[in-house]
């Protein structure tokens, strides 16, 4: 047990909302995220959008605490570390899978946030069935094709009853059918409770999904708030140019 | 070219009659080998996985003196342990020189570090791919090194077949501490150099082609592990 998150074994309490102030994260001399400053509410799908480079996926690891920040101050609802990542989840871009079946890289998720092992099986079921993956429980995680390993990564999210589902570009190595069967998944998410912030290029994901919108450029935030109002009325240039499909550097 | 031919048949004779003593040195030499290597194993493997995963004072020189090990001189090793076992060695009320008991523990000396080396660089490899995600569970890398263990399984099964390859065909070492004594330390090497020198050329050829074959085995063995990691992970 030694190193796991023993601290906390209580569920956590609500996570959001989340105030964030003036974060920085610089690197060799740059400022990778610049001073952002906003609110992330509880229960909403909130798309981070914005061109390659802009520091979607880095805001996305900072959140979640895999990158401390440089500078600002992040305000929790719930004040416990350890707690509150028992309460998140993350999806990365390039699915990390491990190197045994479907239900085995279940089973080391759940048993890594100390799910009791009378649930898990029944979790597990649950996640298969959520990712579509029925039959496909004794393949190896990896051989499955990029639209499954993707779904899997998903379920297996959603096996840890997060409130709080962060999402890095989830479909973008994935094409339209795999992208529509991912976007499915992450509704259905919603549906069920979860708060989703998710990182995407993709204008169009971004107006099917998005409640709220963060739109950053070249480490700013440029703007945020409620995702129809950005899409009808872009304040800023950079956003007025990235929703014509202008190519921004 | 004759006289070497005449010996090769004598050898495959040799082999197909099962000549009693020529199987008890094979079979020494396979208990010696399969030993040190377990013994390795169970040493290197968790050496190996926490060099990878562990941050702690001196790591770096540690990382240093396993890779170094890898190239350990098997005479150096031979004679360190011949030290330590002589009757005036800190050692050698046990009693041990001369006996297959020696030549395990040198093996496990010259095996170690190569299983160790190994497992930290599969281990690591691993970690590389699995950290964030390992850190997003809340499994701190200590905590996720059975879960890394397992995954790099294939890895260090090769790992532990390459310790063993080494072993089986390591003669400097064993010659030293175990002192090829007829019918209690004689091993496929020790013999080969024996008969070789003594000019009795079959008994030498027909060890030389069963330790060949456990080379193969061992080099199919891997190639056959690492096929079956290719399919199974994708």
């Amino acid at each position: 047990m030694i190193g796991r998150l023993t601290a906390a074994r209580a569920e956590p309490g609500p996570l959001l909302p989340l105030e964030v102030e003036g974060l920085v994260v610089e690197a060799g001399g740059r400022r990778l995220l610049d001073g952002l400053s906003f609110t992330l509410r509880p229960q909403r799908c909130t798309v981070i959008l914005g061109p390659n480079g802009a520091g979607k996926s880095l805001l996305l690891r900072v959140l979640h605490g895999l990158v401390p920040p440089d500078r600002g101050v992040l305000r929790w609802a719930e004040p416990d570390p350890d707690r509150r990542r028992l309460g998140q989840a993350f999806v990365f871009q390039k699915p990390v899978l491990l190197r045994r079946s479907v239900c085995g890289d279940l089973a080391v998720a759940l048993a890594a946030r100390d799910v009791p092992r009378r649930e898990r099986r029944a979790r597990i079921a649950e996640a298969v069935a959520l990712a579509g993956l029925e039959g496909f429980e004794r393949r190896a995680a990896r051989s499955l094709s990029g639209g499954e390993q993707q779904r899997l990564a998903l379920a297996r999210a959603w096996a840890l009853r997060p409130q709080l589902l962060f999402l890095d570009e989830p479909t973008a190595s994935l094409d339209p059918a795999a992208t529509r069967m991912v976007e499915a998944i992450v509704r259905d998410l919603a549906a069920r409770g979860v708060t989703i912030v998710m990182s995407t290029h993709d204008l169009g994901q971004a107006r099917r999904l998005a409640e709220e919108v963060l739109f950053l450029y070249g480490g700013r935030l440029v703007e945020a708030g409620d995702a129809g109002t950005f899409f009808a009325h872009p304040a800023s240039v950079a956003a007025r140019a990235f929703l014509e499909g202008e190519l921004l550097a | 070219m004759g006289e070497i031919g005449e010996a090769a048949a004598t050898a495959l004779r040799l082999l197909r009659s099962a000549d009693p003593e020529l199987f008890a040195i094979v079979a020494l030499s396979l208990e010696v080998s399969l030993t040190a290597t377990g013994l390795a194993a169970a040493i290197g493997l968790p050496l190996g996985a926490l060099l990878a995963v562990a941050r702690f004072p001196g790591r770096g020189a540690l990382v240093l003196l396993v890779d170094a090990g890898l190239g350990l001189p098997p005479v150096v090793v031979g004679l360190l342990v011949y030290l330590l076992l002589s009757r005036a060695g800190p050692l050698g009320e046990l009693g041990l020189l001369f006996t297959p008991t020696a030549m395990v523990i040198a093996q496990t000396i010259l095996v170690t570090p190569i299983v160790a080396a190994l497992a930290r660089r599969a281990v690591a490899d691993l970690l590389e791919d699995y950290h964030e995600h390992l850190t997003s569970l809340g499994l701190r890398p200590l905590a996720a090194v059975p879960v890394l263990l397992f995954d790099a399984r294939y890895r260090l099964a090769t790992a532990c077949l390459a310790g063993f390859g080494r072993a089986a065909a390591e003669v400097g070492a064993i010659l030293i501490v175990g002192g090829n004594i007829r019918d209690h330390t004689r091993t496929m090497t020790t013999a080969i150099a024996l008969e070789t020198s003594k000019g009795a050329l079959e008994q030498a050829l027909a060890l030389g082609f069963v330790l060949i074959l456990v080379v193969l085995a061992v080099n199919l063995a891997a190639a056959g592990l690492s096929t079956m990691a290719r399919r199974i992970e994708g």
